[in-house]
This record gives structure tokens, sequence and C-alpha cells, in this order.
């Protein structure tokens, strides 16, 4: 249990998604324009990484990893699907971003209504694949710390997007030198931010 | 324009192509990615007794220096010895030994079944004992070897790898600059106590800690270094048997 | 499109070039920063980096065009990745067998070549309607945009953060003797966004219709 808190405090704040990997940037960069709208997308992308993570475990589990077939019988212990994974893993990706789209918009259209025009952006999200891979890389030990590890890399994403737009929203302002107007200014305060966060890194977990 | 037939059949024949062809691709590559693992495997065994070789001749200085595999359990007996080429004991190669699944026993509470390999190196001037480490980064494993002179506890070399760091973060502790302080030091203190190295963080300058068990931390990557200070010490131990025989 | 059928017509030789400087997809399609950043704290992983991307959005180019016509719309999207997907594991099986030390420090950030939003950016607004050719050197062009700033930006963190290049020391040892020290911020993450924010200030400097109106 410890070890499932610890993983999910280091993914918000040590290793975020943004601050650390840069990950999910195109639509940080496109979608970090007002506090609203980034809201909206910040918690698609929590929602979606916390569903895929668990589910890419399972397939990494169950399916991809050498000697992952073991269930079929002894004869499949050496079989090694790992060279699949980035497909499978994308697809897994895609198609549950549609699912949740058509589930969202069947229950709670208010919802879909808010959230709706983000979710099919979301497939191609760098968060959400990278999310997939690290949990490869790392191997973790079940599926709680994977599903910690999506929730809280979310909540990190989340976290980062919502700043951006409160900042970006003060910044019309300021009096920035006109080269670096819009995108250029957003970069090097994602790097001041970035540097802030990583007095996480001293935090003992 | 496009029927549900024509977008099944399209879908059904691009997977299919798709599936060929990364089966073919990742068969016919898989051997030179094996390769590539197994190389590097004896690179950083060599690495730790001090021999830099590069990629292509690690395979055939390994077979020159790396004289026996030993395969051992936690009460320091011998299983298996594989010594020039063949079966002395047993039937295990040390080389094959997956050491992350032997440690899982022994955190699971079954020392008794795990197998331990080390690797004993002979040339002119020197008998070494090196032994594989591996334990757990800020987030992936991180992994090494360890080479022990033939009085079984000064330290003549040590390798570290990770997989994962975070990039540029702890990264360092797979530099020599980190790894040439290993050199030297004890992990028995007088009394022939198992005392293993302290990675120090702030510097073993500034602690309190003698300068003989103990190294400074790699600047930034503190989890990391607990981490490889974790691993030094809970590998080593279930060596410790073995060692002090 | 091109005007003479020749291989290097001057609309052609802009798709090639368009893009390393006006039409940047770093700096000024704003596309592909996520999995670009994190491999430049030195110049060789970011050099093969930009190689690898260069590889798959040409081909993933080429196909899509060569498909254009009987890729249904409807699925549009899932054909296009499956293509990109599938380029990608080859890149990756390729570089695991054969520059296998730059494969480990490039760990994930290979697989996140398949949400590069340049790849999908440029198979949706120019393979889908373009003829092979022309795709293949936008991709190419593309490509190699992408690569310059990675290899500027790895360019100065490596120098900066570790006085090396290429994994070779240049600055003297001299030097370090008088008191010079390796900049170890440089390394950290956050150095690689506020370079290539300085990169567009540069940039944008010298090309001021690239200005935004905020």
């Amino acid at each position: 249990m410890e070890n499932i808190i610890s993983i999910f405090v280091r993914s918000i704040f040590v290793d975020n998604m943004i601050f650390a990997f840069f990950l999910g940037m195109c639509s940080y960069l496109a979608v970090s324009k007002t506090v609203k709208v980034s809201m909206g997308l910040g918690i698609a992308v929590a929602f979606v990484l916390t569903i895929t993570v668990p589910i890419n475990y399972l397939l990494e589990e169950f399916l991809l990893k050498e000697g992952a077939l073991v269930w079929l019988g002894e004869e499949y212990a050496n079989t090694d699907l790992s060279f699949l994974s980035f497909i499978m893993f994308i697809a897994v990706i895609a198609s549950m971003v549609q699912l949740v789209e058509m589930v969202v918009e069947k229950f709670s259209p208010a919802l879909y209504n808010s959230l709706g025009i983000f979710l099919p952006l979301i497939a191609v999200n760098c968060a959400i694949l990278g999310g997939s891979l690290f949990m490869q890389e790392r191997d973790y030990a079940n599926i709680a710390e994977a599903t910690a590890f999506g929730l809280g890399s979310g909540i990190g994403w989340l976290l980062a997007i919502v700043a951006i737009a409160a900042i970006r929203e003060k910044l019309k302002y300021s009096n920035i030198p006109a080269p670096l107007r819009g995108i250029g200014i957003t970069f090097i305060i994602t790097g001041l931010m970035a540097i802030a966060f990583m007095s996480f890194l001293g935090i003992k977990l | 324009m496009f029927s549900n037939k024509y977008i099944f059949i399209y879908s059904s024949v691009m997977v299919v192509i798709v599936a060929i062809l990364l089966a073919l691709t990742s068969t016919l590559l898989k051997p030179a990615q094996d390769n590539n693992v197994k190389m590097e495997k004896m690179q950083m065994i060599l690495k730790s007794a001090n021999i830099e070789v590069g990629f292509e001749d690690a395979i055939e200085k390994y077979d020159e220096v790396i004289t026996s595999e030993i395969v051992l359990n936690t009460k320091g007996e011998v299983i298996a010895e594989y010594t020039n080429g063949k079966f002395e004991k047993g039937d295990v190669r040390a080389f094959d030994i997956e050491l992350k699944k032997e440690l899982q026993k022994i955190e699971k509470g079954n020392p008794e079944d795990a197998n331990l390999p080390l690797y004993v190196f002979v040339n002119k001037q020197d008998t070494l004992f090196i032994i594989p480490i591996h334990g757990k980064g800020l987030w992936g494993p991180v992994w090494g070897n360890i080479a022990l002179k033939s009085d079984k506890e000064t330290i003549a070399g040590v390798t570290f790898d990770h997989q994962g760091e975070t990039p540029g973060l702890g990264a360092e502790i797979s530099e020599s600059k980190f790894q040439e302080q290993f050199v030297g030091k004890k992990i028995f203190d007088e009394n022939g106590s198992f005392v293993s190295v302290k990675v120090v963080k702030g510097g073993v300058a500034n602690s309190n800690i003698n300068p003989m068990y103990g190294v400074d931390a790699v600047s930034g990557g503190t989890i990391t270094s607990q981490g490889v200070d974790d691993m030094i010490r809970e590998c080593l131990i279930n060596y410790e048997n073995f060692l002090k025989q | 499109m091109s005007k003479g059928n020749s291989l290097f017509s001057p609309a052609n030789k802009k798709l090639l070039f368009g893009p390393i400087n006006m039409n940047n997809p770093i700096t000024v399609q704003v596309l592909g920063i996520c999995s670009a950043l994190a491999v430049t704290a030195q110049l060789k992983p970011a050099f093969v980096m930009g190689i690898s991307v260069t590889v798959v959005t040409a081909f993933s180019n080429l196909i899509i065009s060569l498909l254009r016509n009987t890729i249904p719309p409807r699925i549009r999207i899932i054909v296009q990745l499956v293509v990109i997907a599938f380029l990608v594991i080859i890149v990756d099986q390729f570089l695991k067998a054969y520059v296998y030390d730059v494969s480990k420090q490039l760990s994930v950030f290979v697989g996140l070549i398949i949400t590069n939003c340049i790849v999908m950016g440029r198979l949706e607004a120019f393979a889908m309607s373009s003829k092979p050719w022309p795709s293949f050197l936008d991709g190419i062009g593309n490509g190699l945009g992408y690569s310059l700033i990675l290899i500027i930006v790895g360019f100065f963190r490596e120098l900066l953060g570790s006085g090396s290049i290429w994994g070779y020391k240049v600055v003297p040892q001299a030097f370090y003797d008088f008191g010079y020290q390796d900049n170890g911020f440089m390394i950290l993450p956050p150095m690689a966004l506020i370079l290539v924010g300085v990169i567009i200030w540069v940039q944008r400097s010298y090309s001021k219709e690239l200005i935004e109106e905020e």
C-alpha cells in the first residue's frame, strides 16, 4: 500500500508527464489559453490514462511479455510478442477513447458537451501512449500499482495544463518582447515551472 | 462510396499484411538483438574487472579471462561449476541465470531455492570474484557487477547500468567518475562483519562514515543513489557465507 | 501540383526546404515537441532520434499517399495509426539490433514517435491529398526541420552541460584547471524547454512575419 501511494505521489510531482518528460506538449501548448478549456482537456486526459494504463498492463502481462502466454500451455513459455506492443497499445488507446466517448455521450450529455471535442484528440496525445510505455518499461508489480501510476500521471498532467493556462491568462497584460510573444514565452515559462517542480525530487519516498 | 464489406476486408487485409511483415522483421533481427544483450552483459562483467573491450570483442575476451562460472546457494555452497567450457558440477551456467528472479525468491522468503551466480576472473596478476547485482532505482531497475579481489573483501572495480531513469538525472551512476570511487573500498570491517559500501549523500567527507566503507552520492539523483546503496547491500549479503569462507 | 515534371522542380524544392526554416515543424507549426526534448541531453541520441523521425514521416507520407484513394474515410485515423505504428516498430527493431547503446538511451521515446504530432499532422494535411513523390519530399523536409532543432538543442546541452560533443571531450582540461565547470543545469530537462524558447526568439527576431499577435 505504501508503495502505491509513493508511486501515485511521484507520478504527480516528481516525474510529472509535462515537466519531466515533455509528454503531451502539443495539446498542452495549443489548448492552454484559458483555464476553463484546459481544465476540460486535463480531466479527459486523466480519465483516459486511468483506464488505458491498467488495460495495457493486463495485455502486457497476459499476452505480450516473454513467457506471458504460459496460461495457454507450457509450450508457449518462450513466446515473446513484445515487438507488437506499440501497435497493441495504440489500438487499445484508440478504441478506448472511442468507447469512452460513446459512453459519456449516452449517460452524461452535459459532460459530453464539455469534454466532447477533446476526446478524439486524446488518442494521439503522447502522454497517453507514454503512460503505457512507461508502465511497460518500469515493470510494475501488480495492477494496483499500474492504476496508481496512470491516475497520478493524469492528475499531474491536469495540474500542469491548468497552471500554465492560469499564467497565460495573466500574461496578456504583460509587455513581452515581440518575437517571444505566444509560443516562445510559453516554452520559457514551462521551463521555469519545470525547474520549480524539480524541487520535489528532494522528497523522500 | 465505401461499403461496410469493403471496410471490413480492407482492414483485415491491412492487419494481416502488417502482422506478417512485423513478424518477419522481428524474427530476422532477433538474433542480432539477443547477441547485443549477451555481448553487453559480457562487456559489463569484464568492465568491472577493469578490462575495457569493444562490443564485438566481448565474447572472445570473456571466454579467455572468465575461467569459471559458479552457482552458489545462500549458505555459500557450490551448486554448479562451469569451467573452461565444460561443467565440473551441476548443469546451470551462471551466465544464464536471471538474477532478478533469484532475488525475488529470497524476498519471498525462500532463500534456500535461490541460485546465486558468481564469475571467477583469472589473469596473470590476480584472481577476481565478480558478483552481479540488481536493484531498484528511482523508477525502473538498476543493475551492475562488483569485482572483489582474491581477499574477498576489497573492491577491485564496479559497473552500474540502469534503464529509463529520469533523463540526465541519476544517469551518472553509469559513468566512470562515480564508479571509480568504489575501487579499494572494503565490504567487511576489521572485525570481519559485513558493512557493505555506503553511498553517502552530501559526500563522505562531510559525514561520520569511515571513508573505507563509503563513496559520494551522485548529484541530483538522491533516490537513485539510495537505490544503488540498497542494491549493493542486499545483493552482497547473500554471498556473505561464501565470502567469509 | 508541380508544373514541371522534374523530380526537383521549384515547388518540390520548397516542400523539401520550407520546413527547415520558415515552416519549421517545431518552432513554427509547434508540432511534435512531445517526444523530442527528453532525448536532447546529448547530441548522439538527438541525432538518431531525428533520423528515425525523418524515416517515419517520409515513409508514412509515401505509403498513405499511395493508398490515399483506397482508404475509407471512416477508418482513416486507424489506418494512419497502423501504418505509423508499423514503421515505428521496424525502426525500433533496427535500432535495437544495430545501434543498441543509443536505443537504450532513447527507451520509450522511440515508441512515442507514433503519437508525434508531426507524423499524423503531415499525413492529414498533406499526404491524404497529394501525389506520392511530393508527399515523400514533404515528409523528408519536415523530418529534417525537426532534426535540425533537436540537433541544435542537443549540441548546446551537451557542450555546455558535459563539455563534450558526440561523447568526445572538447573543452580542454586547461579550462577546468582554471576553474571552469560544466553547467550541470543544462543536462536537466527544463533547460531543453528554455533553449527551444530562445531558438524561437532568435528565429522570430530575424523573420518578423512569424511574430504572433496576441
